[in-house]
């Protein structure tokens, strides 16, 4: 029998149609283990994300990737499995590089666990980072023990005039000097940056960099989808490039984000158009929100990569019963 | 299985006959890495120059059934390039090309033979780095530090291989062309790039490698800090992290380890405290001042008895190069010493570092240790002699003690040396059954017929003896002249 692991729901939206008998994971919630010296928080799956946010805040620190949570119930364990990262991703790093350990429950039921609470594990295959992202399909990831970061000190969100050449070039160019950078996004002739760090690079980065003083809500809003540009009824579009990819010639409206690493693409072009112009530039384009995903989530795998994908399935889920389908029709 | 005559002759078919050694005094070079304890003459070695011939290779072995070891610079410390007695070493190390540097997107594209450190050379006219710095960084390869997941004493801020590559293209031992990664910063599907990376060369050979490079900092300048007792210094990292700081380096080392050091490169340490820490701040001019200063504070309330912060990038580079040549050094006070290489929540150092003084006593052996503090990754190192039986025997006693000490108290059995052959048994203490068993479905998907890197790594027998350990005999370690982390 399918099971659809499933925890606050926040992110059904995202992959393929689940599918399957719902297993609830809130049950299993709680911080297991959290020294803010050791930078490390180890929690179950079923902890809320904005609780353990929280409790981060209260020690000063944060999870670095940024994790959108696209509702207020969503989890930590989702949080990994969907792997979703937010604007700080392209300086800071996404979900699996902050992985250092977790408790899987597998196919079979065996409770497995991979990686630890230290920063550096060698030991054996580093399945826990191979989970990030994997959509619950190897297995339910019941615990996981991930690396947090100090928050910076000191933040500040500028605002300047670009078109959107100008605005890829600059953003990259920024990226390749010793800057403060935390994040940059362009949008509809205005490209934004955010510096993070301490007082004096931040000041002394401002002043490099010029511009207007922008609004710090503006990445929240990009991480929770809830900017203007993502309403609308057109299918929304994640391509993921080459960060100094030219601008792409594809019908519909465009958000960039990560420094030019990933554009958000409201558009009704067809599946196919946008796939072939993201894979020409060497990436990938997920459907990410649509009322028709029948043209699958996500960007279709090269044969050896499939083959590999099923086998590993099959090693962590024999009887093909996590998920199913979420990640790809065929497994 | 193929015998040498068929196998060097099959090989020989596409190759140049030197690219196919096979006569014990060409074959002798490639018998052992970094860990000189265990030697085994390959009974074929390939040096392939073209993608193509790793193809050809890869597919004539697999369909002699023959055993294949991929290898870089062999400055490995764990036998992960251990030849096969009955199979062919396949060497990289002419895979030597830059195939690109690319400044506006900041990643280069390399051959696995090149070296890390000419990574960073390659960058750095356009103000770039390649950011892992392990130990052996003027001879290791890139292609050996994707196997091995390599780190450096700049992990805690700047990450180890896994977070810095961004892609591999090579061969399964079927040889498939496989790609994982690209320059996108993600790719659909698994993460199997995370997965190949630290795989030790078991699941693919990895034929070009894709980095990220970051900007070089404008400055940097590193704290030497002096502590009265261990704990205290260890306490110093927790309090240094609990004010927000992540320092680009922090490293600890222990009097017996700073004054093997001290003879040796004279790098100014200061030889009366029980322990010292370097901890490095980077970034810009005025970032650098600014966390100068909260360290210092930091440290000075934690106890420190003496701080010197390098006044230039000369004294910069001697405050570390005393770190660098710890191995070394201590390879010059004893005839023989075992390198260890758990990981420990920070914590818990003073209760470590106290159970190996404890063991000391116990075993009649001396025990000086360095620290990569920021990251709790231990590099305990025992003198002894090894032409001394009984000494032989308290070292190996010795050492499993202190790496089952390490997975008592939450850590690993090997931070960033590897499983390789070396530490193969101590993977069923740290794993139970069920997870071993898992990784070996992990190795069949890649590896059905288990020909890759056979017997590395993963273990087939549920043996749990002794612990992990570098031997090195008369402190010749294989390229004695670098520096070890």
């Amino acid at each position: 029998m399918p099971l659809r692991l499933r925890g606050g729901g926040s992110k059904d939206f995202y992959g393929n149609v689940p599918r399957g008998e719902v297993l609830d994971t809130r049950g299993y919630a709680g911080i297991v283990s959290y020294d803010p010296t050791e930078l490390v928080v180890t929690a179950r799956c079923g902890t809320s994300l904005l609780d353990l946010e929280k409790i981060l805040q209260e020690k000063n620190q944060f999870l670095p990737f940024d994790p959108p949570h696209f509702g207020p119930g969503a989890t930590f364990g989702g949080c990994i499995a969907a792997g979703l990262s937010g604007p700080r991703r392209a300086v800071a790093g996404a979900v699996r590089d902050f992985v250092l350990g977790t408790k899987l429950i597998d196919g079979r039921g065996r409770v497995l666990q991979f990686g630890g609470a230290v920063m550096k594990n060698v030991a054996g295959y580093d399945v826990s980072r191979l989970l990030a992202g994997s959509l619950g399909t190897l297995g339910l990831i019941a615990e996981a023990s991930l690396k947090v970061l100090p928050r910076p000190s000191s933040e500040r969100t500028l605002r300047l005039e670009a078109g959107e050449g100008e605005a890829l070039a600059t953003m990259n160019r920024w990226a390749g000097e010793p800057l403060p950078l935390s994040a940059s996004a362009w949008h509809e002739g205005r490209l934004f940056v955010r510096l993070s760090g301490a007082e004096p690079a931040v000041h002394a980065a401002a002043h490099r960099i010029g511009g207007e003083a922008g609004q710090a809500s503006l990445w929240n809003e990009l991480k929770e989808q809830a900017h203007p540009f993502f309403a609308g009824a057109e299918p929304l579009w994640r391509v993921s490039l080459p960060t100094a990819t030219a601008p792409l010639q594809l019908p519909g409206r465009q958000l960039i984000e990560w420094g030019g690493a990933l554009r958000w693409l409201k558009s009704d072009a067809s599946a196919m158009a946008i796939r072939e112009a993201a894979t020409r530039a060497g990436g990938h384009a997920t459907l990410f929100r649509a009322a028709d995903k029948s043209a699958g989530a996500f960007t279709p795998l090269d044969p050896v990569n499939a083959r590999l994908h099923k086998a590993l399935k099959a090693a962590f889920d024999p009887a093909g019963i996590l998920n199913p389908g979420r990640l790809y029709a065929d497994f | 299985m193929g015998s040498r005559l068929s196998v060097v002759s099959a090989l020989r078919g596409f190759l140049p006959a030197r690219a196919v050694l096979h006569e014990e005094e060409d074959t002798r070079p490639y018998e052992c890495d970094g860990l000189t304890a265990y030697r085994q003459l390959p009974m074929v070695v390939a040096l392939p120059e073209t993608e193509e011939q790793v193809r050809r290779i890869l597919q004539a072995c697999h369909a002699m059934g023959v055993p294949v070891v991929p290898r870089g610079a062999g400055t490995g410390l764990s036998g992960g390039a251990l030849p096969p007695g009955d199979g062919v070493l396949l060497s990289m190390a002419k895979f030597m090309r830059a195939v690109r540097v690319d400044p506006v997107a900041r990643v280069a594209v390399v051959q696995p033979g090149v070296r890390n450190a000419a990574i960073s050379e390659l960058a750095a006219p356009h103000g770039l780095y390649y950011a892992p710095d392990p130990s052996s960084q003027i001879a290791c390869t890139i292609g050996g530090n994707v196997a091995e997941n390599s780190g450096g004493v700049h992990c805690l801020k700047y990450g180890l291989t896994v977070h810095n590559v961004l892609g591999v293209r090579g061969f399964t031992i079927e040889g498939e062309p496989i790609v994982l990664g690209g320059e996108a910063l993600d790719a659909p599907g698994y993460d199997l790039l995370a997965l190949a990376i630290g795989s030790e060369g078991m699941l693919m050979v990895v034929t070009e490698v894709t980095v990220k490079l970051l900007p070089k900092a404008q400055s940097a300048r590193v704290i030497m800090a002096s502590f009265a007792d261990v704990e205290k210094a260890g306490d110093a990292v927790a309090k240094i992290i609990a004010a927000g700081i992540i320092p680009a380096g922090l490293e600890m080392m222990d009097k017996p380890a700073t004054r093997a050091v001290e003879e040796f490169v004279g790098a100014g340490y200061d030889l009366e405290a029980a322990a010292i820490l370097l901890c490095e701040s980077d970034g810009t001019s005025e970032e650098v001042e600014d966390e100068v200063a909260r360290m210092k504070a930091v440290l000075e309330g934690a106890g420190a008895t003496r701080m010197t912060v390098s006044g230039d990038e000369a004294e910069r580079l001697r405050f570390w190069s005393g770190r660098k040549a710890a191995f070394p050094a201590v390879g010059r006070i004893s005839p023989d010493y075992y390198c260890m290489d758990g990981t420990i929540p920070r914590k818990r150092l003073g209760e470590v570092l106290n159970f190996i003084a404890a063991l000391e006593k116990k075993y009649g052996l001396r025990c000086p240790n360095v620290f990569h503090a920021g990251d709790g990754n231990l590099h305990p190192l025992i003198l002894f002699d090894a032409n001394d039986a009984g000494q032989l025997d308290r070292t190996e006693r010795f050492a499993a003690e202190v790496l089952e000490k390490c997975v008592a108290v939450g850590g690993t059995i090997t931070g960033e040396h590897g499983v390789g052959v070396e530490k193969i048994n101590q993977m069923c203490v740290q794993f139970r059954p069920d997870e071993l068993e898992l990784f070996r479905a992990v190795k069949h998907v890649f590896d059905p017929a288990g020909l890759l890197n056979p017997g590395k790594a993963v273990p087939t027998l549920a043996r749990c003896a002794e612990y992990g350990r570098m031997h090195v005999h008369g402190g010749k370690l294989p390229h004695a002249d670098l520096p070890r982390f």
